[in-house]
């Protein structure tokens, strides 16, 4: 079958099966490979994109239930220029990342919770962030990252 | 004022930019020419006799194009473990051959039988499950908890080892009677039964490979999620497959996490190339996150009793421990050196203890094979110590802090040799101690305490000291350990005619940051920007040589290979400044980027320097040669050894046993620091993985074999909502005296030293509560570990 969806603000459709996700569509049909799988239960959260401007984890949608979505993905978030965008920008000022394969998901949740709390509290990041999993930072700097991208003292919160 | 470049500098990372755009090329992102996709077939019990496989099903399926069984690689050569231990009575370890897929016999849930190719992935996958439907496995008891298996003769891992026991191993073996008698004659003696738990690394890229074959000249590629590339190659060019080794490249490209997981050589890894070569196809695997679960090298697995005799002031007088470890069905690669060298020679921790004995029996089970994990063997070994000395203290109502100060080895005494053979050369244990005291305000914690008795939780503070041993090296040491293999590191630097550096390094970075901190010392050191110089790494076909990236020994080892071939690329500029400039070598200075005549206002930048290394128009060229490349190769004298003091606070809900880490401080000695942002980092990961050992990690097989914990919905991973901010300091430095860099390594330090400051915690916490008769409580400490404890 064939889906049309709108990806990074282009138009694309493409043949899939039933069974394909939007994760291996994302991937393997449209070489958007920033986009990780890191487990098959649906717990990382490595593969978290955006649908219709919500966070959604693509190895739990089926492509075919897209049918003119629009979907945003890390490879949609820099700034026009190519430079970092503002929560990216976070996470390498404070060092959110290390190995960098959560690191997509992390930036799309953590873009999602700003979108609809502009000035989490540290409590409501951490609750936030419970379905991205990092195995590198101990979420130290990740936490921080969002609060500076939030326009919060990271530092001066982190030292409290 | 912090530095805004060179050593010291908190550089940002280079490489962040690529992660955080999508753009970074992990192995599972390249897309070949002509790919084939490969499922694994995997055992589903523990322990069974393969009977019969018929592929003919498999064979016929849409888009199958080979089928491979344990038959196929029977001839070929086995996995091997790197470090041979010697039992206590001379006799060498058991070393089972670990087949590429098993053949004759599985021995745990996952264990890869056979190997479907096919066009594609969803193909592949459903004639795996064909294959598997027509298999015969005739199962055999499974062989799971460790003394059982040692007792039982009649059930066998491995046929040919009646005790299904690797190796019973005593350190120090001379120290044994010593030891002996100082415990029955000590005024005190405080025993703790404790098990390390087994953690599942979970670096959360999966393991993944593709392997490809040339025709046309007969090279093999290995594109794989390894730490270390070099030794994969090595292990399947010389043991496994038989491939020359100049015939086989190995690629690691942006690898999502090691944790030591992906130090090893895995079977995975040989059927891509073999398949490739048969298929003439690129074949590529990429494992499902239940695949890791079950076949992913597992960590810790100690059960151990430590006994440690003391004075009724607390002065140590022996430490005696006796371990079984669980190494699983098969040896992977380090096996056997993490329950004993990287374990055993640090059961003196930073004590003046005089006596010390070690006994560790590792014990073969059908579970998945067991290995180094972030830490390896030092966080076995700190977790005995600290819990033990912790026990001590409330039995002879000592201050753990105290009791730690008063048998800290002090700073006149380095270097020290502590009975287990480990030449310490520096250290400063009372301050790391009294910084940790000091930034995780232990004065403040009785109002603390009661703030949170005011809420009906149980506050506890809980202490731990640890030190290990890291820049994982020495050959001459691990060499008379038992390592079958040298360890020390190397470097290409490469100036390019345009002034530009490209350094080729054997370390690997899968996070760590090498692409930004090694530019750092190169700048550094040649008076460059940082962002004229590139590193290279991941690459069999680039790089000299290396040994990887494990054992915080990036720095201590690469770091410094790379400023040993930075030293002969100053004094081969010298020689052709010397040239340039119609002066004497020896007259030539090199310092901020510039050659220069002593006493004159001659010069020559380094980018001149450079061009003319390959402009060489009028070079004496029977003293000085074209170019400007060196290599170096080093291998460092000693390991290094940093130290800490980790203070963690917990809140315990007494109705539901809920543990809270409130605040974990930890303060460090890492010797000199290269660049601090990404320090911090290191820090907040290990302990971030420390405390998800103690309270929620716990890797559980069942009676049969089976793997409970298979997935993250079972398998407790930290979140960010299960940790708090950390505390964080490393400014007490002690430089490590034998690599110039001074470094000692910083990247296990957190995993190591975390676990006994929150088990301590929580045990402080109950106490405080009354509930005076828990003594200890097994990892993970979990909610209702923690109920059944006060109300057990």
């Amino acid at each position: 079958m064939k889906v049309s969806i709108t990806v990074n603000g282009k138009a694309v459709s493409g043949e899939i099966e039933g069974r394909t996700l939007l994760v291996q569509f994302l991937r393997e049909g449209l070489g958007l490979t920033g986009t990780h799988v890191g487990c098959d239960t649906s717990q990382c959260g490595a593969c978290v994109v955006h649908v219709n401007g919500k966070a959604v984890k693509s190895c739990t949608a089926f492509a075919a239930d897209l049918e003119g979505a629009k979907i945003t993905t890390i490879e949609g978030m820099n700034n026009a220029d190519g430079s970092l965008g503002t929560v990216q920008q976070a996470f390498q000022d404070h060092h959110g990342l290390q190995c960098g394969f959560c690191t997509p998901g992390m930036v799309m949740s953590s873009a999602a919770l700003l979108a609809e709390n502009p000035k989490p509290s540290e409590d409501e990041i951490r609750h936030y962030l419970e379905g991205n999993i990092c195995r590198c930072t101990g979420y130290h700097n990740i936490v921080k990252a969002v609060l500076a991208a939030s326009g919060q003292d990271a530092d001066q919160i982190a030292a409290e | 004022m912090p530095k805004d470049s060179g050593i010291g500098a908190s550089t940002k990372r280079r490489e962040d930019v690529r992660f955080l755009s999508g753009k970074g090329v992990y192995t599972d992102d390249l897309n070949l020419r002509g790919q084939t996709y490969a499922v694994m077939v995997r055992s589903s019990v523990a322990h069974g006799k393969i009977v019969s496989i018929d592929t003919t099903a498999a064979e016929g399926m849409p888009g199958v194009v080979a089928v491979f069984t344990g038959e196929d690689f029977k001839d070929v050569g086995g996995n091997p473990a790197g470090w041979l231990i010697n039992s206590r009575n001379g006799e060498p370890m058991r070393e089972p051959k670990r087949p590429v897929l098993a053949h004759g016999k599985v021995r745990h849930v996952g264990d890869a039988y056979a190997a479907v190719i096919a066009e594609t992935y969803q193909q592949a996958k459903d004639a795996a499950e064909q294959l598997a439907a027509d298999t015969e496995i005739e199962e055999l008891p499974a062989i799971v908890d460790m003394a059982a298996a040692l007792a039982d003769s009649s059930n066998r891992v491995h046929d040919e080892i009646p005790d299904n026991q690797c190796f019973d191993w005593g350190w120090i073996e001379d120290n044994r009677a010593a030891v002996d008698a100082a415990i029955k004659n000590a005024p005190h003696v405080t025993t703790l039964e404790l098990v390390n738990n087994r953690l599942v690394p979970n670096a959360m890229e999966p393991r993944a490979s593709i392997g490809e074959y040339f025709p046309g000249t007969g090279d093999y590629k290995l594109t794989t999620t390894s730490q270390n590339p070099h030794l994969t190659r090595l292990l399947i060019a010389a043991f496994v497959m038989g491939i020359p080794e100049n015939k086989l490249t190995v690629v690691a490209p942006d690898v999502g996490g090691g944790f030591g997981s992906k130090i090893y050589h895995y079977g995975e890894e040989a059927v891509v190339l073999a398949a490739a070569k048969k298929l003439g196809r690129p074949v590529r695997w990429t494992a499902e996150r239940s695949e890791s679960f079950l076949s992913d090298a597992h960590g810790r697995d100690h059960v151990t009793k430590i006994e440690l005799a003391s004075d009724l002031e607390g002065n140590f007088i022996a430490f005696r421990t006796e371990t079984l470890a669980n190494v699983g069905a098969y040896l992977s690669n380090f096996s056997t050196a993490t329950p004993t060298f990287l374990h055993g020679t640090l059961m003196a921790g930073p004590y003046k203890v005089p006596n010390v004995y070690v006994n560790v029996k590792t014990v073969f089970t059908n579970t998945a094979p067991v290995d180094a994990y972030r830490g390896a063997g030092r966080p076995e070994a700190t977790y005995s110590l600290e819990r033990v000395i912790d026990k001590m203290c409330r039995e002879l109502n000592l201050d753990p802090f105290e009791v730690r100060r008063k048998n800290f080895i002090t700073t006149d005494m380095f270097p020290y040799t502590t009975p287990v053979g480990l030449p310490y050369d520096t250290g400063d244990y009372h301050a790391t101690l009294d910084k940790a005291m000091e930034i995780g305000d232990v004065a403040g914690f009785a109002s603390r305490r009661a703030a949170s008795a005011a809420k009906g939780k149980l506050r506890g503070m809980g202490l731990s000291t640890w030190i290990e041993a890291c820049g994982i090296a020495p050959s001459h040491l691990v060499g008379v350990l038992g390592s079958r293999v040298g360890l020390y590191d190397a470097a290409t630097v490469r100036v390019n005619a345009t002034g530009n550096i490209s350094v080729m390094v054997g370390a690997h970075s899968h996070g760590q940051g090498h692409e930004t901190v090694f530019p750092q010392i190169v700048a550094e050191k040649l008076g460059v920007p940082e962002s004229s110089v590139e590193i290279v790494h991941g690459d069999t076909s680039k790089i000299p040589f290396g040994m990887g990236s494990y054992g915080s020994r990036s720095l201590a080892v690469c770091g410094v290979a790379v400023t040993k071939a930075i030293d002969k690329i100053v004094a081969k500029g010298k020689k052709i400044a010397a040239h340039m400039l119609e002066a004497s070598e020896e007259d030539i200075s090199f310092a901020d980027g510039k050659f220069s005549v002593a006493g004159t206002d001659k010069a020559k930048s380094f980018g001149e320097i450079a061009f003319s290394a390959y402009v060489p128009h009028n070079y004496p060229l029977e003293t000085l040669e074209p170019g400007l490349e060196e290599t170096a190769f080093y291998d460092p004298g000693n390991f290094t050894y940093p130290a800490g003091a980790y203070i963690c606070e917990v809140e315990v809900d007494p109705e539901t046993g809920k543990v809270e880490v409130c605040s974990f401080t930890c303060a460090d000695d890492f010797g000199n620091v290269m660049n601090p942002m990404i320090v911090d980092g290191q820090v907040h990961g290990g302990v971030g993985q420390g405390i998800g050992q103690a309270l929620l990690e716990n890797t559980s097989y069942d009676e049969n074999g089976q793997l409970l914990t298979g997935s993250y919905m079972d398998y407790a991973m930290p979140r960010a909502s299960d940790v708090p901010f950390y505390k964080v300091d490393y400014s007490c430095q002690t430089p490590c005296t034998h690599n110039p860099l001074g470094v000692k390594g910083c990247g296990e330090a957190g995993a190591i030293g975390s676990p006994p400051a929150v088990v301590n915690a929580v045990i402080d916490a109950l106490h405080s509560g009354g509930h005076t008769h828990v003594k200890h409580i097994d990892m993970p400490v979990s909610p209702s570990r923690v109920w059944s404890a006060i109300n057990g």
